[in-house]
């Protein structure tokens, strides 16, 4: 019976999951061979490999990997970067250091929708935005972001929302820092900058590495303040392979070229994850 | 050098509190922007002081029953959150106190199914919900949002179980205790905080859940994050209403995540605190 027990606790979530992964998964690879258009009703016959030629071959498809990797990497190295110096800037008390800390918080629990229209709206807007009138303030020309920069625009929305979770890691992480190990390299003559890279940063590793993970699952599927903000134009400038399979799909119903996308998204993903998995498992245990 | 200490600290309270200041100024805006006529809400300059208005709130109650997606909003969470805690606790339980050979693999593997992206399930999950009749529905979110909270939850309980010393729980064992005695008495009690941080993430990323919403619903059963997402346009182009719109949205949850944060920091571990 002991011997059972645990199986038998595991297996709601093993199952679930299992099917979870695999029947999407499998419909996915089927849809993949097939030509299937939701406007076209009848007979799926056997494409071959024509869907993946067609999506491979679309100009959008590049443009829509690099968008990807590079909408991930900004995003992790800003949140990194000033997820570590607002987490040590908070860490010591000071006066309203809890208000501070609410306030350093608040855009994590924005929901994205919410996200991208207010950036797009009363902060981007080239005339009557918050940002114009910051610009038109130093003798600036106002900049129209999401025609000019549609993907640093994404960019800035997204690292908004995720800054502040990566400073809440930070900051948990923190608080098993040794403090008197920091006092002892500082009587030993440590400057600030080497207590920070000799000590601090070791110590948030496992930290970055959850940070990185965790934003690198949901950065994969940044939707929302892409489809709300710029539809991924002007052009493809700020499609991301999320933005582009969704587009196939239930855009243009085309399934088939859809499930092709979509396999391509999730080869890349996996290629993300077995390199993450290496990390992430050795600091698990 | 005391000197120079308390303009170090000095500094350091200047600049968190603008760096807090900055980073909240986009969410203090839509609050002000709510309070506004249209006209107000697009004067050039921006106004700071202005005569406060209610009517927004009144007329997106009007024009989209603001109360019916909020109403989804909170089942959808909630009972997926619950579901979930349901699910991922006793796995979690399981791979903490009977670790075996596989238990990590098992583990990594559930945070893999994490990795597939949304997009490359969208259309099966839409054509199954489709043929179950279940487009539009809660039943089918709930589900979704279930599975896909499931394996952060049994990471963050797995790592919040395994803070505990496998001693207590032996001690309780020869005592005769059952598996239920032991986790109800000796397992709940010590990772309540853990398990509490759980929920709330899932909590937070349910109701904040764009993408499987967009797509899987639309007048029954939207979200408040589909609501929001009606006001794209052109009527995005009211300010006021939008932000209006934007604040009942999003007010339920931030404040939520206000009172809980303390909470929340001390269960976000992920096994990274050791």
């Amino acid at each position: 019976m002991t011997r059972l027990m645990p199986r038998a606790l595991m297996a709601p979530a093993v199952v679930t999951l299992f099917l979870w992964m695999i029947v999407p998964l499998a419909m996915t690879l089927y849809f993949s061979f097939v030509n299937y258009n939701l406007m076209q009703p009848g007979e799926h016959p056997f494409a071959g490999i024509d869907n993946f030629h067609y999506f491979v071959t679309d100009p959008d498809f590049w443009a829509a990997v690099s968008n990807t990797l590079l909408l991930i990497g900004s995003v992790i190295l800003i949140t990194l970067v000033f997820g570590v110096l607002l987490a040590l800037l908070v860490n010591e008390p000071f006066p309203g250091r809890g208000i501070v800390r609410v306030l350093l918080i608040s855009p994590f629990f924005v929901m994205p929708t919410v996200n991208a229209l207010l950036w797009k709206h009363m902060m981007m807007n080239p005339i009557y935005g918050i940002l114009a009138d910051v610009w038109r303030a130093f003798g600036a020309q106002p900049v129209d972001w999401l025609t000019d920069f549609p993907l640093l625009s994404v960019i800035i929305m997204v690292s908004w929302q995720w800054l502040p979770f990566a400073v809440l890691i930070f900051i948990t992480s923190l608080q098993s820092l040794d403090r008197e190990q920091i006092e002892a390299a500082r009587m030993d003559g440590a400057t600030g900058v080497q207590r920070f890279f000799y000590l601090v940063i070791p110590h948030l590793a496992r930290a970055v590495a959850v940070v990185v993970m965790i934003e690198m699952i949901y950065l994969l599927s940044v939707f929302a303040e892409i489809a709300i903000t710029t539809n991924g134009g002007p052009g493809n400038a700020s499609t991301n392979l999320t933005y582009m399979i969704f587009k196939q799909s239930l855009l243009n119903f085309d399934v088939g070229v859809a499930s092709a996308g979509a396999l391509f998204a999730v080869i890349l993903a996996n290629i993300v994850a077995v390199f993450l998995i290496r990390i992430i498992g050795k600091n698990l245990d | 050098m005391p000197n120079e200490n308390h303009l170090a600290h000095m500094a350091r309270t200047l600049g968190a509190w603008f760096a807090a200041l900055l980073l909240f100024f986009p969410l203090g805006w839509l609050f002000l922007t709510a309070f506004k006529t249209e006209l107000q809400a697009i004067h050039v300059p921006p106004l700071f002081v202005f005569e406060p208005t209610l009517d927004n709130f009144s007329e997106v109650q009007r024009r989209s029953d603001y109360l019916l997606y909020a109403r989804n909003s909170l089942i959808t969470s909630v009972v997926s959150t619950v579901l979930g805690l349901l699910i991922a606790a006793p796995a979690a339980y399981s791979m903490a106190f009977f670790r075996t050979r596989r238990t990590r693999d098992i583990l990594m593997w559930m945070l893999s199914t994490k990795m597939m992206p949304a997009v490359g399930a969208l259309v099966p999950i839409y054509v199954l919900a489709q043929m179950a009749g279940m487009l539009d529905s809660l039943s089918a979110l709930i589900i979704v949002f279930t599975l896909s909270n499931l394996p952060i939850m049994v990471w963050m309980l797995y790592s919040n179980y395994k803070d505990i010393p496998p001693e207590i729980l032996e001690a309780a064992r020869m005592d005769g205790a059952s598996l239920w005695t032991e986790f109800r008495h000796v397992v709940m009690p010590l990772s309540v905080g853990g398990m509490a941080s759980t929920g709330l993430l899932c909590l937070v990323l349910s109701w904040n859940e764009a993408f499987w919403a967009l797509n899987l619903t639309s007048a029954k059963a939207g979200t408040l994050a589909t609501l929001i997402a009606s006001y794209s346009s052109p009527e995005g182009l009211f300010w006021a209403k939008l932000s209006a719109a934007s604040l009942l949205a999003i007010a339920p949850i931030v404040v939520f995540g206000w009172f809980s944060q303390k909470q929340l920091v001390q269960g976000l571990t992920f096994g990274a605190v050791k």
